[in-house]
């Protein structure tokens, strides 16, 4: 399909979206009625999503039980708490794993009667969970700066 | 191309319920949850059916929209009082919505569960009367159902937002941040690829 081919093909589709949808000007409404009246393609297709829309156009959305709206806003309001709740818990989680394992692993790692392979198996272990948060860490920061909703808040 | 011609209805002098609105934006943005829950009743019933529109389950439409609200409040330092707030909270709402689809094996397991997410508009007396038609339109709104979710994502999104919120083109555009052109040709992909798959109706 060559250039010109291709904008008569958007205009067609201009026209056709914009008649279905009661929003062309007049002028286009008079373009519109020529072109159908002129090109028996474009008015089967016209034919075709008119009543395309008046099938759908039977359709609506199901309707919820009320007793929703009525819980609605409590909801929201308890999402938000353990929202900050799970914030809270997550911190002070990591900050206590983190001091009991750097504690433990240190006393390990001290006691001169640790096996060497034992802690072999600890730095394994500690630097496997490095490289796995540094990776998981470039991965979401990938994300964040290719993702095409960056403008929004989550 | 010239959309010239598309009507408009976003240039308008500010209201008594803008001025309203500005205010309890205001207000949320100091932490006030009175005001924000103002918001929330304002703004709920929308944001569910959109949420419904686009995930096709009432159960996920109703955690989705209400996450939305959560996660609203979360981030309102960055409400602006000067704009309208629903465009702000649906970019949160279809992100969410987006990410729950991208997860197509749960979206079909919940659909095929619960389905009936959209209903027949009972307008005709015969219709209910006639047990015969009653089969007929739930076999027709079963299909449409289906093949609204056949659609891609973006183009079942202007759908819904045309079809069951009734918004015009240049809203369309200013809620999802593209070109008038663009709606329109997502629509007409979209009608495209509903006229195929329910050829046998029409």
């Amino acid at each position: 399909m060559n250039r010109l081919e291709a904008t008569d093909r958007d205009r067609v589709q201009y026209l056709l979206m914009g008649r279905l949808d009661d929003e062309l000007s007049p002028d286009e409404i008079a373009e519109f009625d020529s072109l159908i009246e002129t090109d028996a393609g474009v008015r089967a297709e016209w034919e075709k999503l008119r009543t395309m829309k008046s099938v759908t156009a039977a359709v609506k959305l199901r309707a919820p039980p009320d007793e929703i709206w009525e819980d609605y806003m409590n909801s929201v309001y308890r999402r938000i708490e353990r929202g900050t709740a799970w914030i809270l818990i997550s911190i002070g989680a990591i900050v206590l794993l983190s001091f009991a394992l750097w504690t433990g692993v240190e006393s390990l790692l001290q006691d001169t009667t640790t096996p060497w392979y034992l802690k072999g198996a600890i730095m394994s272990l500690l630097v496997g969970f490095v490289v796995l948060f540094v990776s998981v860490v470039r991965e979401k920061l990938f994300v964040y700066k290719n993702d095409p909703y960056t403008e929004v808040k989550r | 191309m010239n959309y010239e011609g598309v009507n408009t209805r976003s240039d308008k002098v500010p209201t008594d319920s803008d001025s309203r609105e500005r205010d309890l934006v205001l207000r949320s943005k100091r932490g006030d949850r009175s005001a924000f829950g103002e918001l929330v009743k304002n703004h709920m019933r929308r944001a569910y059916y959109v949420a419904l529109g686009l995930v096709g389950s009432h159960d996920d439409a109703l955690d989705i929209s209400q996450e939305a609200f959560a996660r609203a409040f979360d981030a309102r330092d960055a409400l602006d009082p000067e704009r309208p707030f629903y465009p702000w909270l649906y970019q949160i709402l279809r992100r969410l919505s987006f990410n729950h689809l991208r997860n197509r094996k749960t979206r079909r397991a919940r659909l095929d569960a619960e389905a009936h997410w959209i209903v027949a508009d009972a307008t005709s007396r015969a219709a209910v009367d006639d047990p015969a038609r009653q089969v007929e339109r739930l076999e027709v709104r079963e299909r449409i159902g289906t093949a609204i979710e056949e659609l891609s994502q973006w183009e079942r999104e202007v759908f819904v937002l045309r079809q069951f919120e009734d918004l015009r083109y240049r809203e369309i555009a200013e809620l999802l941040k593209i070109p008038v052109g663009t709606v329109m040709s997502r629509l007409y992909s979209a009608r495209r690829s509903l006229a195929a798959q329910l050829e046998d109706l029409l």
